[in-house]
């Protein structure tokens, strides 16, 4: 098969994180970890060309994916691989979102990355396999992902075995035990020892290693954000009351309080009244003027990303706070104030 | 408060009521200006202090 790999700046030899903000490309043949990979791969598959985006760019243009892989298809691609990504957050995420975009444009796809990373959950039940935790396991990862992808382009499932991780689609079987042979068994089987058992895998929440603290706010950038439902009124950007799919970004600049009648709040699950009143509530943006103009804070950032924190499935909290991360890192911010409801 | 630890938010300051978390409508309006100062003094603190886990910053560890 013709098969276009994706990989970020980094593993594509450009550079480090000052060259995370670069846009998406395309070039000729395999580079970097796609070299072995071609290898590994063997006669049958040739690795025509390499997808590069930066992880930054990847993080907060969520269209990069689908953009590579309308430019792999014309290239003549028949197949996308992405990674491996190891545990890094960002590219674990650009790996996923290709192998996705990938996947809803009818092509085989296959993505690599750590059972941990945290970019697992953008893969919407395209198929994902394990790699190491970190590149230190380059080898043996690139060994799997080539195993794997040779299944894939042989139109076969990957299996447990495969190392294949991430959701996996649901499909209908009919089982050989009824469900109260099944639970019987389950339940001799946790009073024998093994506390996780079960038939369906259970979400885990990742933990966050917390950041170093800044040496002084009164010389700090700092940036508000908010899962208060906080927009200006009106809502032009249709933010929901509820289940927020998105988040929204908007100017503070030359404001020196959140009034009521030009900020509210659509968060749907408690009263909006007091809110509506006084959005400052929300995003408390009167005082914090008040404390960059005394001097305590060394600057606001220029707007807000807000979202509504209500019904929001794990994952797409995480692209949320992955892609504010992106977006804030990139504006220099060393501070982040994020109210909560 | 308690989902915010659960979640593993690394650094937290506790509010009054979840439809104001920078505010307090049962005071007056210089009153509640006063608390939401007292809450963002609490969260430069908060960003200025080392953490290695989940940590509330209530009063008694403001300035």
């Amino acid at each position: 098969m013709r098969i276009v790999h994706y990989v970020n700046q980094f593993f594509a030899g450009i550079g480090g994180e000052d060259s995370a903000g670069m846009g998406p490309e395309l070039r000729d043949g395999a580079i970097g970890p796609g070299r072995r990979l071609a290898t590994l791969l063997g006669d049958e598959h040739e690795i025509i060309a390499t997808a590069i985006c930066g992880d930054d760019y990847a993080a907060g243009h969520a269209e990069f994916a689908a953009q590579l892989v309308a430019q792999a298809r014309e290239r003549g691609a028949e197949m996308i691989v992405a990674g491996p990504a190891f545990t890094s957050g960002r590219y674990g995420m650009a790996c996923a979102r290709i192998a996705a975009a990938a996947t809803e444009a009818g092509m085989p796809a296959l993505a690599s990355m750590h059972p941990d990373n945290a970019g697992l959950g953008e893969a919407a039940g395209a198929p994902l396999v394990q790699s190491g935790l970190i590149a230190r396991f380059m080898k043996d990862s690139l060994d799997r992902f080539a195993a794997a992808a040779r299944k894939i382009a042989a139109g076969e499932e990957l299996t447990a075995q495969d190392g294949r991780i991430g959701p996996v689609a649901r499909i209908n079987r009919l089982a050989q035990r009824n469900a109260a042979e099944r639970a019987v068994a389950l339940v001799l089987t946790r009073l024998g020892g093994d506390r996780d058992a079960g038939e369906i895998p259970l979400p885990d929440f990742d933990s966050v290693t917390p950041a170093a603290p800044i040496a002084d706010a009164a010389e700090a950038f700092l940036a508000l954000v908010t899962e208060g439902g906080f927009v200006p009124a009106g809502n032009p950007d249709r933010l929901e009351s509820a289940r927020a799919t998105k988040w929204v970004r908007h100017s503070l600049e030359g404001l020196d309080s959140a009034e009521a009648g030009s900020f509210e709040s659509v968060h749907g699950g408690f009263s909006t009244q007091w809110a509506n009143a006084d959005p400052n509530r929300i995003l408390p943006l009167d005082v914090a003027r008040e404390m960059e103009r005394e001097g305590a804070i060394g600057r606001l950032y220029g707007e807000y990303l807000g979202t509504t924190g209500n019904g929001t499935t794990v994952a797409d909290a995480r692209r949320f706070g992955m892609e504010w991360a992106a977006e804030l890192r990139q504006a220099k911010i060393q501070a982040v104030i994020l109210t909560a409801t | 408060m308690s989902i915010a630890k659960r979640v593993g938010a690394p650094r937290i300051v506790p509010t009054r009521g979840i439809p104001y978390p920078t505010g307090d409508p049962s005071l007056g309006p210089e009153q509640e200006r006063a608390w939401r100062r007292e809450l963002l003094e609490r969260a430069l603190h908060a960003v200025m202090t080392s953490v290695s886990e989940p940590t509330v910053f209530d009063g008694d560890q403001g300035q």
